[in-house]
């Protein structure tokens, strides 16, 4: 019998958390699901067992009404408002999440799981395989945005929450947000979308797919098996995240930034050293990427994304797959994002409206690009903040 | 589209909405089209509980609606209407908007189509100050409900009361209600007719189809 999440000895407070994390209360939790709770892929796979690594903070109310739920992006993790365990770094999300903040941790209690098949404690490709003992690496199921959202609401089943006060995430994570709603209508009181699409673009998927050969390219990958030779692919997942860094970044920003700053020097060196700034502040955010993150998880991760396309699971009409909601939704784009463009959050719009949802949209003028949703935006601050302060009011939450 | 855009001054906006609101049944579901700040549909929530919903072209009235916890999202009449399904609101409302729409005629359509019931105010561009100013000065009207140069306007589809009473005729839909505005003073005239054509600054129409199998 799997051990219980609610038990203390299965909590921890979260590394290095003595000043903010502690104001909020945060827990650090496993939840794990043994044979008796198998997870059912889109795949047709039945993945067991599993387990899940969440953070809350906040407390929960008695009649369990307050409950925030933030959807986490490809690289993110479930450290949205306590230091990374590994990088020591703060929390990813300390803008939007605290007492007092747009998700006021004085007021909800907020839930934040890693995903399935990422590698900060949830089951993903780099965890043991229990048939042959070693890493699943490439035989770990291809898991799905659905698949992602089925395992957590496992999870709040297990925590005996039945619905949730608001969903809430940017890019992959308004992507489960969106996928929340339509799956678990009666679950989702108020759902907020940030930065994403109801289905991964073309050119998305072409950028996903230059990560992952960049990654397959390295000698280190192996296939997959490196972890069972102690090996990193650091280099193709460095390339990666390089490359895909520059699609969460504005041409406006990189110019604002770096421009054709050098780095350290007067002037060019006529070779392929980083000369320019912008060259060095990629390699830095790719080398950085390597120590934290899984290089299979993010060939499952990114091919998640890749296979997301919510219309096609509702007969090819998105306004079906909100039909009859009773959930408020405020859907947030930014002018500068390329990646997630306000075109394709608009078409999340026009499909609520076909389905006479409860609807809200703004679109945050910034050049900060896709980015932008996790940056100090005071117009998304207040613009959501009046969003969830008055769906709370609906919804009889105190003030 | 901003309610900014288009009205003269605050006073004259204050009485609008405040006329609009009297036409509005309790706890209705409201479609806001052009709904500026948010002003009528926060005076619609806390007065009469309606569900309601606000499309506004500007970004700045769209967040600073949002900010006030309405559900509002960016949009044009000309565009936007046109998604959402049949009799999805029991009140379409368009609030000194319809001057400044591509099509008026096909945005009254979509609302007819969308909304059980249409409340429209419009500036009325055959008040006798307007046909003076034209008369004696032979430059296009400015009052202080229509205060731009011809040039920069954003009002493409100016009428009087009486245009527009008949083109509501042709797409069958029935005048229910009618206020006639003139500064702060507000008169209601069931029907509008030629005196008020000649006096009402502003008119305020609540319409209904006239028959539900025609749309």
């Amino acid at each position: 019998m799997s051990e219980r999440p609610e038990r203390q000895a299965d909590r921890r407070p979260p590394q290095g958390a003595d000043s903010d994390a502690m104001r909020f209360n945060a827990v650090s939790a496993v939840a794990h699901f043994g044979p008796e709770a198998p997870l059912a892929l889109d795949s047709g796979v039945l993945l067991t067992p599993f387990q899940i690594a969440y953070e809350t903070y906040g407390t929960l109310n008695a009649d369990k009404s307050n409950v925030v739920l933030i959807c986490h992006a490809l690289t993110g993790d479930q450290y949205a408002a306590s230091p990374h365990p590994v990088t020591g770094k703060a929390g990813w999300w300390l803008t939007m999440v605290g007492p007092g903040l747009p998700i006021d941790t004085d007021r909800y209690f907020v839930i934040c799981q890693n995903v399935l098949g990422s590698c900060m404690g949830t089951t993903g490709p780099k965890d043991i395989d229990p048939a042959t003992g070693k890493a699943y690496g490439l035989s770990f199921p291809v898991i799905t945005i659905a698949d992602m959202v089925r395992a957590q609401a496992m999870l709040l089943d297990r925590l005996g929450i039945d619905d949730l006060f608001c969903v809430i995430g940017g890019s992959m994570g308004g992507m489960q947000t969106l996928q929340w709603a339509a799956a678990y209508p009666h679950r989702v009181f108020a759902a907020i979308p940030i930065a994403t699409a109801a289905r991964h673009s073309a050119q998305n998927i072409a950028f996903h797919e230059v990560g992952r050969q960049a990654i397959m390219a390295d000698p280190d990958w192996q296939s997959g098996t490196y972890l069972n030779d102690a090996k990193n692919p650091a280099k193709g997942l460095a390339v990666a995240r390089m490359a895909a860094h520059i699609t969460y970044l504005s041409e406006a920003a990189l110019h604002r930034k770096f421009g054709r700053n050098l780095q350290n020097r007067e002037k060019i060196t006529y070779g392929f050293d980083a000369d320019f700034q912008i060259e060095s502040y990629l390699r830095h955010q790719g080398m950085s990427f390597v120590d934290r993150f899984d290089a299979n998880s993010y060939l499952y991760i990114t091919r998640a994304m890749d296979y997301f396309d919510l219309a096609a699971d509702y007969g090819g009409v998105l306004a079906n797959a909100f039909k009859g909601t009773t959930t408020r939704f405020c859907v947030a784009s930014f002018t500068s994002d390329w990646l997630f463009p306000t075109s394709g959050n608009r078409q999340i719009v026009h499909a609520l409206n076909a389905a006479a949802a409860n609807v809200s949209f703004v679109e945050i003028d910034t050049d900060k690009g896709h980015d932008a949703f996790l940056l100090d935006e005071p117009e998304m601050f207040s613009t959501l903040g009046g969003f969830i302060g008055s769906a709370a009011k609906r919804r009889g939450l105190p003030a | 589209m901003s309610t900014q855009d288009t009205h003269g001054n605050g006073a004259q906006s204050r009485v609008d909405l405040a006329l609009i609101a009297e036409m509005i049944e309790p706890n209705a579901r409201v479609l806001d089209v052009g709904c500026g700040d948010g002003d009528l549909l926060e005076l619609l929530a806390r007065t009469k509980n309606v569900d309601g919903r606000g499309i506004e072209l500007s970004q700045e009235g769209v967040n600073a609606s949002v900010t006030r916890g309405l559900s509002v999202i960016q949009g044009d009449a000309d565009a936007d209407l046109s998604d959402y399904p049949d009799n999805a609101f029991d009140y379409v409302i368009l609030s000194q908007t319809i001057q400044a729409t591509r099509n008026p005629r096909d945005v009254l359509l979509q609302m007819k189509r969308i909304g059980r019931r249409l409340v429209v105010s419009i500036p009325n561009f055959g008040h006798w100050r307007v046909r003076l100013q034209l008369l004696w000065s032979g430059e296009m009207p400015r009052t202080r409900s229509l205060d731009h140069n011809w040039y920069d306007t954003p009002n493409i589809h100016l009428c009087t009361v009486r245009d527009f009473v008949l083109l509501c005729e042709a797409l069958d839909l029935r005048i229910d209600d009618a206020v006639s505005v003139i500064g702060n003073r507000a008169k209601r005239v069931g029907r509008p007719g030629s005196i008020d054509n000649l006096t009402a600054e502003t008119a305020v129409l609540l319409m209904s189809r006239k028959s539900e199998d025609k749309r």
